[in-house]
């Protein structure tokens, strides 16, 4: 009798906060989509007045024509670059050996770490007047100024170039993966069915990657669109560029919305595309991984020809910028004592470490909720609510196509009015002026980040936890464990890589952001982006290297870690190339 | 003539030798099986048919050509060979009709079309060609991708574990309709797997391999009833190897007392072997004055499988039908129904 009132309490207990765990999920993800909201509603919102429509129509007569215009040039651009260059290095790593081959696999995720805007400022250095290139053009020749033409790095078809040499990893990463996953028999199949070794990457190898190769050129155009750096300091007129203009040049908020809703509807485009591209992927992961295929070797000029191919874009996405900062750095060893470069280290250093502890914090609520609401559904109570658990999830994912002017633009609005309604209470009740509580400090900038980086760790912890199955609990449970232990003993451990990544891929994308920093950072508060970006914007583009230079440093940290996740696939890989009897060709049977 | 020929064919990589020293052949319209556990070479051996392994030594021939020798190896494409995978390899991105057109893509759209036609609905899947292979079961699966692999009529068909991913009840309802469907056709078929009641239903002639060797090439009665090799005998079916000692009148004295049959060699007397002991060799029949005592069943449905111990300590496996029931520890009497003797050299006994 007690005991069954004990029982029944407990349950009580512990149905009251799974549900109030599984509420707070869709409020979670409202509050992250906010921004996107509020952006969203503005371009209605802009229809309402006269003045507004007004401003509208002299958006859409004066300057929008131009915006779309270069950023569809950019994009189109860009697209075709990445295409090449990614499925090109994707293909030749896969699919042959040449000397050197080992080397470039992770190499060619090196441009990954180069913010393109910094990516942008090295080549305006070297490719300027007195830059290397001219300099050593006029010694050789003894040309002078106006004996000679030289193409103008800082235009539209430079800023293609440097986003199209620093974005193809995204290409290369995602279409190698599905190469790598392609199953060895569907390229077997071909063969027995009359198809010769290229024929067979032309009619079923590449094909089956299409959708690989849509997602990473979906993801490129979407760094591209949300590009501010580079297309500013080209002189590049693009959507980002004309928001910030509008809002600060012109100070008219209403019509820096209304842009920021015309670049989200860019975006969702993008994300839709993106979407079913890799929806379409799930299917094309028929049969078992690509087991063993043996490489084709090249030799002589074919080797040569596939090393240069691939060695290129490592070398204009990622050494020559590198060699630039360095040689910036050595010039300006004086910076490194200053205190003020270390006051702005430690201000981002702080700023990118509270982003990242409070995001992953944000990503385990919300992918325990998920996975809590996944196992109750067997139970039969509540498909629904499974269902809208999800959809929050996703929700809160949204942010990372979003531009970060965007957001920016999103998260000032509704905090700046949150604050007014705080002051004029406190004026009324303490008499004191608290100031902007929200968007005049830090806060506003953690709040962006969230919304902006809050995906990348709740896709590294999800897929942490769905290695962990019900079954390991359970498990655990009957081993016994109590419900606490089963998280102490069994998913902490498990789980303590995927936080460790998630925290420091946010880490490193805070560091790298630029534009909602711009936008949100308290004033005289700066940060090494934006130090980096007053500098070149400035012409002292020497003075950019330090700054620039600590940036890519920790962009290479997620590079790493990334190349030693293809390494242990590699290392897989020539598991299977090595066949032992009983390890590879036969399937182990029960 | 034999379609399919291998003579003394090596398939190594360094110092691992997978196929070791295999001669088989295949004749016209025959189905052929390679059995054997888990990593014993005759996927390999299978792959070096198709082209897709070099060979390190012998040569394989087909229907008189020669298309792999350490010299000269005729790529896959150039065999006219069909290929069934184990997991299918059906392309997802090409419905189903332009799967099984790929291999005839060269031939004019009608006779393409004829040609699939009558495959899907051989296969009993007439209009499923607009359907992706995603949308399909596993057993559609795979009769999609025999389909595919007949739709060019290879010369010979190749079939690796085809029938591996599909559950049990599916397998032998599709081992059957495939035999119909190769016969029909009349393709010469090679198929490689683990499961002797797939290689029974399908196979003509069959083969047990093991580290890489050929043991056997047989019918599959053969290799039930005259394993020429105790790990032939081990691998088909079950039963028991006793110690044997050959008799100066050419019988084999065991523990289940003379056994008698034409088989034990001239000039053998004296010998010591091991007999194998099928379950069905031995009936179980109270009256019988050769007792053994129970000491483990297993039920088995339509009939017990039983082990008994004999006065010696060794042990024979015997069938009953589930009606006559024994309890272990009983004593039972055994009566021999053995029509042919099947002696190996001694030493491999496990009692």
């Amino acid at each position: 009798m007690v005991n069954a009132l004990r029982n029944s309490l407990i349950n009580a207990r512990k149905g009251f906060w799974a549900t109030w765990q599984q509420l707070s999920l869709p409020i979670v993800a409202l509050i992250i989509c906010l921004p996107l909201i509020v952006v969203g509603v503005s371009f209605f919102i802009g229809l309402a007045g006269e003045e507004q429509r007004a401003t509208l129509a002299h958006l859409f007569d004066n300057v929008i024509g131009e915006y779309v215009r270069h950023s569809a040039i950019l994009m189109v651009g860009v697209g075709l670059l990445v295409l090449v260059i990614g499925v090109t290095a994707a293909w030749l790593t896969t699919a042959c050996e040449f000397p050197g081959v080992k080397w470039l696999r992770w190499a060619l995720l090196l441009p990954l770490a180069m913010p393109a805007y910094i990516t942008a400022y090295t080549y305006s250095g070297m490719l300027s007047f007195e830059g290397p290139v001219q300099s050593g053009l006029r010694a050789i020749t003894g040309w002078q100024l106006g004996d000679y033409f030289f193409p103008e790095i800082r235009s539209l078809t430079g800023a293609i170039l440097v986003m199209g040499f620093v974005l193809f990893p995204y290409v290369y990463l995602i279409t190698r993966a599905a190469f790598i996953e392609q199953s060895r028999a569907a390229i077997e199949a071909g063969r027995t069915l009359g198809l010769g070794p290229w024929a067979s990457f032309y009619r079923v190898a590449l094909p089956m990657a299409r959708p690989a190769i849509a997602t990473g050129v979906t993801l490129a155009l979407m760094e591209t669109l949300a590009d501010y750096g580079t297309v500013h300091f080209y002189g590049v007129t693009t959507f980002t560029t004309g928001i910030f203009r509008t809002w600060y040049g012109m100070a008219d908020k209403v019509g820096a919305l209304q842009l920021a809703s015309l670049l989200l509807s860019a975006v969702v485009i993008l994300m839709v595309v993106e979407r079913i591209s890799r929806k379409q992927s799930r299917y094309h992961h028929a049969g078992r991984a690509q087991q063993g295929s043996r490489a084709m070797k090249l030799k002589g000029f074919k080797a040569f020809a596939a090393f240069t191919a691939c060695f290129l874009p490592v070398l204009f996405g990622f050494l020559l910028p590198a060699l630039q900062l360095l040689v910036w750095s050595y010039d300006r060893l004086d910076t490194w004592l200053d205190p003020n470069f270390w006051n702005l280290i430690g201000n981002s250093l702080t700023l990118a470490a509270l982003a990242a502890i409070i995001t992953v914090i944000f990503a385990l609520w919300l992918c325990y909720g998920k996975r809590v609401a996944g196992k109750r559904t067997i139970a039969g109570n509540g498909a629904t609510i499974a269902k809208i658990t999800r959809g929050s999830v996703a929700f809160a994912s949204l942010g990372y196509a979003i531009p970060g002017v965007v957001i920016a633009v999103g998260v000032l609005v509704p905090l700046t009015w949150l604050d007014h309604r705080i002051i004029s209470f406190s004026e009324s009740v303490f008499g004191v002026n608290p100031g902007l509580l929200l968007s005049g400090t830090i806060i506003a900038l953690l709040f962006a980040y969230l919304v902006r980086f809050l995906s990348i760790s709740i896709q590294t912890v999800d897929s942490g936890l769905s290695q962990i199955s019900h079954a390991m609990d359970e498990s655990g449970r009957i081993l016994g464990l109590k419900s606490k232990e089963v998280l102490t003993r069994i998913h902490f451990p498990l789980l303590r890589t995927s936080l460790l990544t998630a925290g420091i891929l946010v880490f490193v994308d805070v560091l790298k952001e630029l534009p909602a920093t711009l936008v949100l950072r308290p004033f005289n508060f700066n940060t090494l982006a934006v130090r980096a970006y007053e500098m070149a914007g400035d012409e002292r583009l020497a003075d950019a290297g330090p700054a620039a230079l600590m940036i890519v440093l920790a962009g290479l940290i997620p590079v790493i870690l990334l190349s030693r996740a293809m390494n242990r696939r590699q290392q897989q890989e020539a598991r299977a190339l090595d066949p032992r009897p009983g390890e590879i060709y036969e399937p182990v049977k029960a | 003539m034999s379609l399919l020929k291998l003579s003394g064919v090596e398939v190594g990589y360094g110092r691992n030798t997978i196929v070791d020293n295999v001669t088989f052949s295949l004749k016209e319209g025959e189905i052929g099986c390679l059995l054997g556990p888990s990593g014993c070479g005759k996927t390999t051996l299978l792959r070096a048919i198709a082209g897709f392994e070099p060979v390190s030594a012998g040569r394989i021939e087909l229907a008189g050509q020669l298309v792999s020798s350490p010299a000269q190896q005729l790529p896959p494409e150039k065999r006219g060979v069909g290929m069934v995978f184990q997991d299918f390899a059906l392309f997802p991105h090409l419905t189903v009709f332009e799967n099984v057109a790929f291999g005839i893509r060269h031939q004019p759209t009608d006779e393409q079309r004829k040609r699939v036609n009558q495959l899907l609905s051989h296969v009993g899947l007439a209009g499923y060609g607009p359907r992706y292979p995603h949308q399909l079961s596993g057993g559609q699966q795979q009769r999609i991708a025999l389909a595919r692999a007949l739709a060019p009529k290879p010369r010979l068909l190749l079939l690796d574990e085809p029938f591996s991913s599909l559950d049990a009840e599916l397998r032998e309802s599709l081992a059957t309709e495939v035999r119909k469907l190769l016969k029909e056709e009349g393709i010469t078929a090679l198929l490689v797997t683990h499961d002797q009641q797939e290689a029974f239903a399908l196979a003509d002639r069959a083969g047990v391999m093991y580290h890489g060797r050929l043991l056997q090439w047989d019918t599959p009665y053969g290799l039930y009833h005259q394993p020429s090799h105790h790990l032939v005998a081990d691998f088909i079916g079950v039963g028991v190897l006793m110690h044997g000692q050959i008799t100066d009148d050419l019988k084999v004295q065991t523990a289940l007392g003379l056994l008698v049959g034409d088989d034990v060699p001239r000039g053998a007397e004296g010998e010591a072997v091991d007999v194998l002991i099928r379950p069905d060799d031995i009936v179980i029949d109270d009256s019988a004055e050769r007792r053994a005592r129970i000491v483990a069943r297993g039920f088995r449905g339509s009939h017990f499988l039983y082990t008994a111990e004999l006065g010696d300590g060794s042990h024979v496996l015997c069938m009953a039908s589930s009606h006559h029931e024994y309890a272990v520890g009983q004593d039972v009497g055994l009566r021999l129904n053995l029509d042919h003797l099947v002696l190996f050299p001694a030493g491999y006994c496990d009692t």
